[in-house]
């Protein structure tokens, strides 16, 4: 599902994000990836959603070699894929079953079936009964949980996510990774970028380490 | 199809709500708009009632030929066989010069010096009524004439028509100037407008192209938002410009009176209405499409 092949990325003016990093991940796998901060974890869940692209060797996704795709198709890359941010983007403009609805409709899914999808993920991540709230009226760990529905709406095969428990407490926290560990019990591949890799004892680890696969 | 239609409708829908969003921005925005479209708008209205004016009051074109002063009667009946034949004559009238020498005696103040001559000093003269009573086919018509055995000179009795066929074409100059100088502030403000719609949208351009919106999907609803800004701006102008004509309608209907012309002001006609809202809305869409063009490009 995912290889990286010598994949490196060097930002101006020469800092080595990830250099000559090499892995594959299969169908259905749990995978984190830890280090400190600043080892290109981050990096390297962007190269796999085309958010940014390698300088050197391949990604490739699903088979196809990301740093090649056309600016056209990186879309059509993302809508297979379920992301959480790190920063988890949620917009406080809109209430919580419209941040889920965005996806869907970026995808062009029928309103009918877009409006039941997002009210079954925000079900998924216990938001139901809160789908009317507005993101600033969600607490910390509701906003992640808000931000993980709206990554799975689309039941994407390959979830990403950047530090998902970060800034939360252990309560919070564990309740976050038990959702993941539920998705990926479902068949979905699932790769975390993780400082704490306690939350999820089953998965297969990788760590950087100044942008080098250990 | 359906999918197709269903992002359209949801892509004019939050066109709408912004809009809708910021109603004193959107006001100030469309009067505007309003303002700078009703002029040239108003503009057409004036040049397009002036022509009426002049079709309705002004006298019927015509051609004077004048035959020589030793033309007999042959060389008139001659004349009036050629015309007749000529395709491009719709009517024409004989006036022997003892009929005009007549009129003449009896016009108050001429008589006596009309006697006092030694002979009659009117030549003969025909009157053409062309087919085709436009300046330019006048005018070629006149040269042909001229160049005829016995006609002495030929007179076009069209000033009248190339004056007011110049002062239009000066008038729709301007509508034309005044439009496209005012095209270009409705696509400056629709412009401005956009652009600080993607710097406040900004965060949900960028999560939107993360989740894999395409540029159509992004770009699609200020589309539709300069679109409808356009066409709400041409709204306001149309309505500004038939309020202006309710108003002006009864003191110009009075004027006319006085100068025994039966006039009307009308307003706008149904195509000039919908050129003007098509207009308004194309220009909200160019607007637009530069704004995006700048302000997109490089996200």
């Amino acid at each position: 599902m995912i290889k990286f092949d010598h994949a490196s990325k060097r930002y101006p003016p020469g800092m080595n994000a990830l250099a000559d990093v090499s892995f594959e991940i299969a169908d259905g796998e749990l995978v984190t990836v830890g280090g400190h901060s600043g080892a290109g974890k981050s990096t390297l869940l962007k190269l796999i959603s085309a958010m940014e692209r390698p300088t050197g060797g391949a990604v490739l996704v699903h088979g196809q070699n990301v740093g090649s795709l056309k600016r056209s198709a990186i879309p059509y890359l993302r809508r297979n894929l379920g992301v959480v941010f790190q920063d988890q983007k949620l917009l406080f403009d809109r209430n919580a079953f419209e941040n889920v609805l965005l996806p869907l409709t970026i995808s062009g899914f029928p309103p009918h079936e877009a409006r039941r999808r997002a009210q079954a993920a925000l079900d998924k991540v216990g938001l139901l009964e809160r789908q009317r709230a507005m993101p600033i009226m969600l607490s910390g760990g509701e906003q992640q949980r808000l931000a993980i529905a709206r990554a799975v709406v689309g039941r994407p095969n390959l979830l990403l996510a950047d530090e998902p428990t970060a800034h939360l407490d252990a309560e919070t926290a564990a309740d976050v990774a038990r959702i993941f560990r539920e998705f990926h019990a479902v068949g979905v591949t699932v790769l975390i970028a993780t400082y704490d890799n306690g939350l999820f004892p089953t998965a297969r680890r990788l760590v950087l380490d100044h942008g080098r696969l250990q | 199809m359906s999918v197709w239609l269903s992002q359209h409708g949801d892509a004019f829908r939050t066109a709408l709500r912004r809009l809708a969003a910021s109603p004193v921005n959107t006001l100030l925005s469309l009067l505007a708009i309003g303002v700078a479209l009703a002029l040239p708008a108003g503009g057409q209205m004036l040049v397009a009632n002036v022509m009426q004016l002049a079709r309705n009051s002004a006298p019927t074109p015509q051609i004077s030929m004048f035959l020589e002063l030793d033309a007999d009667k042959r060389a008139g009946q001659e004349l009036q066989a050629r015309l007749k034949e000529h395709p491009g004559v719709k009517v024409f009238k004989l006036i022997p010069r003892d009929e005009t020498l007549t009129r003449m005696k009896s016009r108050e103040g001429l008589a006596d010096v009309i006697e006092a001559l030694p002979r009659n000093p009117f030549p003969d003269a025909i009157t053409v009524l062309p087919e085709d009573d436009r300046p330019e086919a006048m005018e070629k018509l006149a040269a042909e004439f001229r160049k005829w055995p016995k006609v002495a000179q030929v007179q076009l009795d069209s000033d009248w028509a190339r004056r007011l066929a110049a002062l239009l074409k000066i008038g729709r100059t301007g509508v034309v100037l005044l439009a496209l100088l005012l095209g270009v502030g409705l696509v400056a403000i629709t412009f401005n407008t956009i652009r600080l719609q993607v710097m406040t949208r900004r965060a949900e351009i960028e999560l939107s192209r993360l989740l894999g919106a395409t540029d159509a999907f992004i770009r699609r609803p200020f589309h539709y938002f300069g679109i409808l800004l356009g066409l709400a701006g041409g709204i306001v102008a149309w309505g500004i410009v038939a309020a202006a004509t309710w108003w002006l309608s009864a003191p110009i209907t009075d004027l006319a009176r006085l100068y025994s012309l039966d006039f009307a002001l009308r307003p706008l006609s149904a195509i000039d209405s919908a050129l003007l809202l098509i207009a308004a809305a194309g220009l909200g869409w160019l607007g637009a499409s530069i704004s995006l063009r700048q302000h997109l490009a490089d996200d």
